[in-house]
């Protein structure tokens, strides 16, 4: 039970400590962090789910008969390429809050929005 | 920094940069073979333009590859990707059915497989320089 | 006890401790750094789980050019630290929760490397079998990924190419003439 689940358990701390960062930290930059150990969590868990026991890399040749399944690598390696591209929308994004408000904090922002608001 | 780190990390660059290039087209064009293909290739060819970039500056990089040049390349790799699909259809098949191309089914397949992958090669590789030399230009 | 399952359980040990480590760190130096560590790290782990490719990748992105690309968001911002943190209290009390409830959800999941569970039963073998005489080529990652599935693969290359052009719209200069 427990070695045969242990990685989906390790795949739920860290999604959940990613989520933990995003809903926690007000700075937007360890935002986008969390959301990245997030992300890389779920990977594992979909390579988790392709493992076969005693298989090996999805490369056929001679000498193997058995392999992991290639579908979830297939997912998981276009996810990790847009999983980039997203991320590194979201830190243009960063670059031009911080030229409007002057800082990345999400708390200093909404305090400027308020401010503005009331004026 | 100190002059004398500069000369190193310079040095070391001008060995490292062309191994990683020629690196990233052998990880596109043996990708069929062995663990690789245009994501993995993308990535790395931008790596070894960033690092570049990163050493030498970015205007002596844009020397070589100008925004403008890049920016037309994003657009170039996903329109060869949709082009080899549209080509298809042309031929009597379904969209990326590559089996059409040539005669023999599974040389068609190389075919469809290689174009598509270089596609997927050069937009990846446009869109990270794209994004490495648009927030570069920001910090200034 | 195999030395692949040893190893995996070191790895995934290893990335949980990163973690705790860039939850507590304050300076954003330190996190985009660890945050690359993380990326190395679990690119280890798709190694000894047979998936070479993700793992070229994660290696070649996660490692390589989020690192750079966070480094160079810390250069526009400064290094400035969270100056103030939301309540610990109620975040807490949603992921444990959360937390909770996915793990009663792996109960019933197929323990890891059972070859009988249902993902390998469906279209994995027809891929694996008849990859050699419908395609022809050793690699079956990049078979399903550029042929049986290049349809998928086109939307994500769509997908990066509109991330581009908004990273280019956010950031980038205008060119040409601008009415005022």
């Amino acid at each position: 039970m427990i070695a045969g689940h242990f990685n989906y358990w390790v795949v739920i701390v860290l999604m959940m400590m990613g989520f933990y960062i995003v809903v926690s930290d007000s700075n937007l930059i360890k935002k986008i962090i969390g959301l990245n150990v997030f992300q890389t969590s779920v990977f594992v868990l979909f390579i988790s789910m392709s493992k076969v026991k005693g298989g090996t890399a999805p490369i056929l040749t001679e000498e193997a008969s058995l392999y992991s399944n290639p579908l979830p690598h297939v997912l998981i390696l276009t996810a990790i390429v847009v999983g980039v591209s997203t991320s590194a929308l979201g830190l243009a994004l960063i670059s031009r809050i911080h030229r409007a408000y002057g800082t990345v904090d999400e708390t200093l922002i909404h305090e400027q929005d308020e401010t503005q608001d009331e004026a | 920094m100190d002059t004398r780190a500069v000369v190193i990390l310079r040095e070391v660059c001008k060995i490292i940069i062309p191994a990683v290039l020629l690196f990233a087209l052998y990880v596109q064009f043996h990708g069929e073979y062995g663990p690789g293909g245009g994501f993995q290739a993308g990535v790395i060819f931008a790596a070894g333009v960033i690092l570049y970039a990163l050493v030498f500056g970015r205007e002596t990089a844009q020397r070589i590859l100008p925004l403008t040049t890049v920016r037309i390349f994003i657009a170039a790799g996903v329109l060869l990707y949709a082009g080899v699909g549209v080509g298809t259809i042309f031929l009597g098949g379904n969209f990326l059915d590559y089996n059409v191309l040539l005669h023999d089914p599974k040389h068609a397949q190389h075919l469809g497989i290689f174009l598509i992958e270089l596609g997927v090669g050069i937009t990846v590789a446009a869109v990270m320089i794209t994004i490495f030399y648009l927030l570069d230009e920001f910090c200034e | 006890m195999d030395i692949a399952i040893l190893v995996n359980f070191s790895l995934l040990t290893l990335m949980m401790l990163v973690v705790v480590v860039l939850i507590r760190l304050k300076s954003l130096l330190g996190v985009a750094l660890t945050n690359g560590i993380y990326s190395l790290l679990s690119a280890g782990l798709f190694v000894t789980m047979d998936a070479v490719d993700v793992a070229f990748t994660e290696a070649a992105v996660g490692a390589g050019i989020t690192t750079v690309l966070l480094l160079g968001t810390i250069a526009v911002t400064g290094m400035e630290q969270t100056v103030s943190r939301h309540g610990k209290f109620l975040p807490l009390v949603v992921i444990f929760i959360t937390g909770a409830a996915l793990i009663y959800g792996t109960l019933d999941m197929p323990p890891f490397g059972d070859p009988k569970a249902p993902i390998h039963t469906h279209v994995a073998p027809h891929y694996l079998t008849e990859s050699t005489n419908e395609i022809g080529i050793p690699n079956v990652v990049t078979s399903v990924l550029a042929s049986y599935r290049g349809y998928d693969t086109l939307g994500e290359v769509i997908v990066i190419f509109t991330a581009a052009i908004g990273v280019l719209l956010l950031l980038g200069k205008t060119v040409g003439k601008r009415n005022k």
